[in-house]
Parts: C-alpha cells; sequence; structure tokens
C-alpha cells in the first residue's frame, strides 16, 4: 500500500489544482487569467511528469530527451511570432 | 587469404519472405538502398523531361499544367523519397550497427515497421500520379488547399513517408546511446555516426512539424479549416513557417550523412588520421542545432516582417561557420598524406569541391538585399542542385563505391567507375553552373516559357544534363553487373579501421562472431608499417 | 523469451530497460512537437482574434471540460497505480488497473463525443471560424491519441492475462503508462486553453 500512497497524494494535488483553475476562470482578472491558467497547468504538468512519468528517478540523458524539445517548440513559436507580432 | 563467393553470409537465406520479413538491419538497409535508388532515377527521368521543355521558349513539348505537374513531381519525389531517406535508411541501417560495434538496432521490429511505412507511404505518393500535384514541392497555400490535384492523397503518403523517417531516427538515437560495443566512447566513436546521431536528432524533432503542416493542409481540403486561408481570416505565411521550420533542418539531413561518409572515406585514401576529430564531431552537432533556427530565410520576399527577416538573415550566416570548420579539417587530414585515388576518394573529393561552390552561393541568398534579387530564380535552383546534387548524392555514390565490396562481397570495375565519373562531373557542371548566371539574368524557376535571351543558356544546361544522364546511367550498369558478376572482394579492400572491416565481405547475419572491445580510435593510420 | 531482445540485448536486461525508456521519451518528443504546431497556430491566432476566442470559449461548457479533466487524471492515477502493482509482481492489480485506464479513457471520449455533437447539431463545425477549427483540430487530434492510447493499454491488459509481465520484467506497461500519461498531459493544457482563457 505505500507504494500506492505517492500517487495518491499527487492525484489529490491534481485534482484540487484542477478545481482552481476551473473556478479562477470565473472571475475576471483581465490577462492575469491567462497567466493563472498556464502557471497552474504548467504546475499540474510537472507533477504528472515527476511523479507519474518517474522522471524524479531518471538519469540527466532521460531529462535532456523531456526537456529539449520544449526548447525547440520556444523556438518556433517566438520565430514565428517575430514575423506575425510585427507586420 | 583468397575472397571467394562461397559464403554469402546475411544474404545467404532466399526467398520473398525472408526479406519481407525480415529483422535484419543490414536487409533492410539494402532495401531501402534500392527503392530510394529507383526513386533516384525515376525523380531524374523526370528533370530530364523539364530540361527537354526548356529546350525552346514556348511551351513546346508540354502544357504549361503538365510542366507545373512535371517540377512539381520531381521535386517530391526526389525529395522525400530519395534523398532524406536515401543514406540514413540506406547506410545508416546497414551500417551504424556494425561501426558501433552491435548486432543490430535497439529496436528491429520497429525498424520493419518503418521500412513497411515507407513503402506504403510511396505507394501513396505514386497514387496520387493519378491527379499530379502543380504546386511546386513546396504546396504553398492558398494555391495548395484550392488545387484540383491530389493534394490530400500526396499529403498523406508524405506524412507515411515521415512516419517512418521519425521511428528510423528515434532507432538510430537509441542504438549510438546504448548498443555500443565496450570501450567504444563516444570520443572513438566513428565521424559517420557523429553524423548520423546529428541527422536523427533533427528527424525526430523537425519531421512532426512537417507532419501536423500536412494534416492541416488535407483538414483544410476535406473540412474547410481556415488556417492558412486569408478568406477566412488564416495566414498563408503560417504554412510557410510550420513548412520551413521542418524543410530547412531537413537539408541538413540530407547533407550530414554525406558529410559523415567524406569523413570515413577521406583518412582511408590518404592512410592519416583524421583531422579535428572533436571539431567535426561537434561541429554535426552545432549544424544540426543552427538548423532550427533559420527557416525565415525562405521567407524573406514573402511579406515576413522586417525584424523577422534581419533576425533569420543574421542567423542564417552562423551555419556556415561550423560547415566550414568541416571542410578546413577535411582538408588539413590530406595535407601531407599519402592519397589514393580510387572511385571513392574521387567522389569524395567531388564532394567538397561541389559542396563549396554550393556552399559559397548561399550566402548570396542568406543576405537580405540580393536574396531580392535572387529568390526564386535559378540562381537558388543551381545552388541547391550543387549542395545536394553536388554535395550529398556524390557523398552518396562515394559511399556506394566505398560499401559495394562490404554489402555485395564483389568489387566494382575501377574503369567503369572512373569513366562514369568523369562524365557526371562534366554534364552536372554545365547543367548547373550555367544556371547560377541564368538565375543572376534575371530567369525565374518554375517557369515553362520564357524570353528568348535566355534560349542560349537552357540549350546549355539540357545538354549538360544528358552528358549527366549517361553517366549516372554507366555508373548504375556498373552496380548491376557487378552484384551479379563482380570479382570477389575480401574484407577489407580499402585498409580501413573502422569496425566492419574486421567481418567478411558479405557480413554474416549476426554481425560479429564476438562483439569487440573497442580500445582505440578508428583512424589510426600512419602508424608503423600502415 | 523474447529472442529478438535477447540478441540485441545480451549482457543485461536493465540496458534494454533503459534503452525502451529513452525510446518512449523520444517519441514524446515527436508528439510535442506535433501538438506543437496546433500551439503555435493557437498562439498566433489568439493574439490576432482575441475577441473571436472570448465569443468561441464562451460557447464551450467549462463544466463538462473539467469533468473530463478529472476523469484523464484518474486514468493517469489507474495506470500509475498498475505500474506500481506490477513492480510487486502483482498481476491481478495490474489487470484491473489497466481496465480502469481504459474505461477512464472511453468515458473521455464519450463525454467528447456528446460534445462535438452538440455543437455540430448547432452547426458549429470545423470550419465555422478559425477558434472551432482549432477546438475541432486540438481535441480531435488528441481524442486519436487517446484511441491509440486506449488500444496499447488494452493490448497490456492481453498480454498480463497472458502471464507475460512479472516484477522483473514489466517494460513494454511502463512504456505504455508513460505515453499514456502523456496524452493527459496535452488535455491538461488543452482545457485551460479551449476552455479556461478567453
Amino acid at each position: 500500500m505505500t507504494a500506492y500512497k505517492p500517487y495518491i497524494i499527487v492525484w489529490a494535488a491534481l485534482l484540487i489544482l484542477t478545481v482552481v483553475t476551473w473556478q479562477v476562470s470565473y472571475i475576471d482578472l483581465g490577462v492575469y487569467n491567462v497567466v493563472a491558467a498556464l502557471v497552474i497547468a504548467s504546475v499540474k504538468a510537472s507533477l504528472v511528469a515527476l511523479f507519474f512519468m518517474h522522471l524524479r528517478k531518471e538519469n540527466a540523458l532521460v531529462w535532456a530527451f523531456a526537456l529539449f524539445p520544449l526548447g525547440m517548440l520556444a523556438i518556433i513559436i517566438f520565430g514565428t511570432l517575430a514575423d506575425t507580432l510585427f507586420r | 587469404m583468397t575472397a571467394s563467393l562461397n559464403d554469402r553470409g546475411y544474404l545467404t537465406e532466399k526467398g520473398f519472405r525472408s526479406w519481407a520479413y525480415t529483422l535484419d538491419h543490414k536487409r533492410i538497409g539494402v532495401m531501402y538502398m534500392f527503392t530510394t535508388l529507383v526513386f533516384f532515377l525515376v525523380g531524374g527521368v523526370f528533370g530530364l523531361l523539364i530540361r527537354l521543355e526548356l529546350l525552346k521558349p514556348g511551351a513546346w513539348l508540354f502544357t504549361p499544367q503538365v510542366y507545373n505537374e512535371l517540377f512539381t513531381m520531381h521535386g517530391s519525389m526526389m525529395i522525400f523519397l530519395f534523398i532524406i531517406p536515401g543514406i540514413p535508411s540506406g547506410f545508416g541501417n546497414f551500417f551504424i550497427p556494425m561501426l558501433v560495434g552491435a548486432r543490430d538496432v535497439a529496436f528491429p521490429r520497429l525498424n520493419l515497421i518503418s521500412f513497411w511505412l515507407f513503402i506504403a507511404g510511396t505507394l501513396v505518393v505514386l497514387g496520387s500520379l493519378v491527379s499530379p500535384m502543380d504546386t511546386g514541392w513546396t504546396f504553398y497555400t492558398p494555391y495548395s488547399a484550392r488545387t484540383g490535384a491530389a493534394v490530400t492523397t500526396l499529403s498523406f503518403g508524405i506524412f507515411l513517408v515521415g512516419m517512418s523517417s521519425i521511428l528510423t531516427g528515434l532507432n538510430f538515437i537509441v542504438t549510438i546511446h546504448k548498443l555500443r560495443a565496450p570501450g567504444m566512447t563516444w570520443h572513438r566513436m566513428p565521424l559517420f555516426i557523429w553524423g548520423m546521431y546529428a541527422t536523427s536528432i533533427i528527424q525526430v524533432l523537425a519531421t512532426p512539424v512537417v507532419g501536423i503542416t500536412f494534416l492541416l493542409l488535407a483538414m483544410e481540403r476535406i473540412f474547410g479549416i481556415g488556417f492558412f486561408d486569408p478568406a477566412k481570416g488564416g495566414d498563408p505565411l503560417l504554412f510557410q513557417h510550420f513548412f520551413w521550420f521542418y524543410s530547412h533542418p531537413v537539408v541538413y539531413v540530407m547533407i550530414l550523412p554525406a558529410m559523415g561518409i567524406i569523413s570515413e572515406v577521406i583518412p582511408v585514401f590518404t592512410r592519416k588520421p583524421i583531422f579535428g576529430y572533436r571539431a567535426i564531431a561537434y561541429s554535426s552537432l552545432a549544424i544540426a542545432f543552427a538548423g532550427f533556427l533559420v527557416w525565415g530565410h525562405h521567407m524573406f520576399v514573402s511579406g515576413m516582417s522586417n525584424i523577422a527577416a534581419i533576425i533569420f538573415s543574421f542567423l542564417t550566416f552562423s551555419v556556415a561557420i561550423p560547415t566550414g570548420i568541416k571542410v578546413f579539417n577535411w582538408i588539413s587530414t590530406m595535407y601531407k598524406g599519402s592519397i589514393t585515388f580510387e572511385p571513392p576518394m574521387m567522389y569524395a573529393l567531388t564532394f567538397i569541391f561541389l559542396f563549396i561552390v554550393g556552399g559559397l552561393t548561399g550566402p548570396f541568398l542568406g543576405a537580405l538585399a540580393t536574396d531580392e534579387h535572387l529568390h526564386d530564380t535559378y540562381f537558388v535552383v543551381a545552388h541547391f542542385h550543387y549542395t545536394m546534387m553536388g554535395g550529398t548524392v556524390m557523398g552518396l555514390f562515394a559511399g556506394i563505391h566505398y560499401w559495394f565490396p562490404k554489402m555485395t562481397g564483389r568489387m566494382l570495375v575501377e574503369r567503369t567507375a572512373r569513366v562514369a565519373w568523369l562524365l557526371m562531373f562534366i554534364g552536372f557542371n554545365i547543367t548547373f553552373f550555367n544556371m547560377f548566371i541564368l538565375g543572376f539574368r534575371g530567369m525565374p524557376r518554375r517557369y515553362a516559357t520564357y524570353p528568348a535571351q535566355f534560349q542560349g543558356q537552357h540549350i546549355i544546361s539540357t545538354v549538360g544534363s544528358w552528358i549527366l544522364a549517361v553517366g549516372i546511367v554507366i555508373m548504375f550498369y556498373n552496380f548491376v553487373r557487378c552484384m551479379y558478376k563482380g570479382e570477389p572482394a575480401p574484407p577489407n579492400p580499402w585498409g580501413g579501421k573502422t569496425l566492419e572491416w574486421t567481418t567478411a565481405s558479405p557480413p554474416p547475419t549476426e554481425n560479429f562472431e564476438e562483439i569487440p572491445v573497442v580500445t582505440d580510435w578508428p583512424y589510426s593510420y600512419g602508424k608503423k608499417g600502415e | 523469451m523474447d529472442t529478438v531482445r535477447e540478441k540485441i540485448f545480451p549482457e543485461d536486461p536493465l540496458v534494454a530497460y533503459q534503452s525502451a525508456k529513452l525510446g518512449i521519451w523520444a517519441f514524446l518528443a515527436t508528439e510535442v512537437l506535433l501538438f506543437g504546431g496546433l500551439f503555435v497556430t493557437y498562439t498566433v491566432f489568439r493574439i490576432k482574434y482575441p475577441a473571436m476566442f472570448h465569443d468561441g470559449h464562451m460557447k464551450l461548457d467549462r463544466t463538462v471540460g473539467a469533468i473530463n479533466t478529472v476523469v484523464l487524471i484518474c486514468s493517469s492515477l489507474s495506470v500509475a497505480l498498475g505500474i506500481a502493482a506490477i513492480r510487486q509482481g502483482k498481476v491481478r492489480v495490474l489487470r484491473t488497473c489497466l481496465l480502469l485506464t481504459v474505461a477512464c479513457g472511453a468515458t473521455f471520449l464519450c463525454v467528447k463525443y456528446f460534445e462535438w455533437s452538440k455543437h455540430l447539431a448547432e452547426g458549429i463545425g470545423p470550419g465555422t471560424d478559425i477558434f472551432f477549427s482549432l477546438y475541432y483540430m486540438m481535441t480531435g487530434l488528441h481524442g486519436l491519441h487517446v484511441i491509440g492510447g486506449m488500444a496499447a493499454l488494452s493490448t497490456m491488459y492481453v498480454l498480463a492475462g497472458r502471464g507475460r509481465f512479472s516484477a522483473e520484467y514489466h517494460t513494454p506497461v511502463e512504456i505504455t503508462g508513460i505515453y499514456w500519461h502523456f496524452v493527459d498531459l496535452v488535455w491538461i493544457y488543452l482545457f485551460p486553453m479551449l476552455y479556461l482563457i478567453g
């Protein structure tokens, strides 16, 4: 049973964060709605990656495989925006 | 030790099923090679037809519509069905496990799936010929979303080919990380492996973007979604950003394996250790990374913002640095070496010469002011044929002449190879150097008709294409004839020091009787008695 | 038992396990870039058409979206528990957990089906406007991945029933689990991006 406990705790945290982000969306915070939603989503994503996907226990190579594509994603987003935002 | 033809190694087992269901990376590599070389010839025929039409200024042989289809199919076939899979899926599959001292790739079943995905993709692409694409291989929207041609079919075919490419790259990355023989540290790996590693990273990260691009194009045609359609509030340049985010890095997928082959061939035929091993190794990674930052340089005249244009132009110049590093190191390797000019070396030297020409014409296009005039002219056509054909294809031919004895257990005929090479070299330069000037004078690309003042140069290029074609045919004749009638090859005809030369020609199915233990890098030439 | 695995990784089963891990993370890298194209599209058009995105997101039912998010989070828990179980050799618990995960996946798809039907009945389709093109494309592509994940999980269920997995060897299950978590991860971003911010 003790093997299951960490997962249940993370699951509970994810549920709480889901409720939070859902309810916060009903409050008008202007641009901070976007910030709040993305920050909460990123926290949830990190919990899933670190604990459910066992990234916490993996070596540097696996971390590189996990993080590098995010860097590439940033490049394509910013490169495209460099065009579309300034036309 | 006299070579005999009795032991055919991995080629022993016969029958369709032994090939179709094989898990042997060598057989899978051979099947890829056959398929991609067939598409090289088919794509080449389309190229010859293009040049034939351009003999006269008017549309005399084909209608402009058919001409559009010809250059689209020439480009699409050459790029997606020949040059991208070519060296990686062919030589990569055959030689990566052998060069790292493994029995196979990390995921052999996935490898077989990759191959059949590739075949499925090629069949779908061929199926699209019922209503051939006429958009150019770049498929720009909005035309590609509206044309009556079989865009969705072709997109799906390329999607499958792309999936194959992704899974192959993934397989290679894990193989290189995990299956190197004991003692083979990263810095004792052959440089072909470094090149393939960098290539595989690009394949894994860039190909999905073109995948989603083709998916969205198909969705636009089927469901009317409007991301790329100005009439629906969409942005045609978004298509171009996605398309080039893949298609620029993919030119490094094309060139890095070829550069890897050159790094293997030069030391062997110079009898000298490679100069600047780490510089060459790291430059492969640098090229792969820098290649992801510059895609906007294909879009300078598209209406992109000035800020983006300036940033992309600046970054484009950075890619030249690691490339130059490689060229200088190859030349330094040859300095004071014992050079012999067997066919692999001839093609390797040809690569360096022609690739430099192609590479030096890149900055003309990367600079905003000159690109304004040169974009979409024959200057661009010349530039990419010098880099892709003068570069990658010559590198491929160098690899074929180098590794043919190992793969088939037979030697090629040197004299035939030299005759073919000479015709190719002459034909290639006549065809394509002429195009730099043609483009500079203002001849646009993808036009079936043109003003009479350009006809003289077009005739020159067409005649050049015939000389080039004859050379290629002679070379392929050499391949096919020697596959059956060539002299038996010894295990190590060239005196190479990478691991594949320690096995028989052709190698046994399990590659090595015992997995070797590596104690040195594979370039220790020129020591006593070598 | 697996002759291919024995041939490639003769010495050390750990190398096979680590290779499989690298393989799945490399595959997820490709998925990040695949969905990434849609994320770029979303960003570009959100900046360009803030009003359309506001109107669009108001037409989506946030509560339903939140329920679907909870369903997927529960499915991630069940597969994680299943893997924890097989690490202790508990095959029957693994199978139950796999079944629960598939059931959650099916629930997610059913809810999605009702959402889509409702919109389509109101005449809101993928061609309606850019926001809904994005909505249908992103949730559609995600849905395809849910189906793929369910197929993989079901295969694991069947293989577990044939005694293929043990405390010593259950790599395919772990790999499938990592893939499934990724499917959950994508939705964790899709939910706020489509339903919550406008």
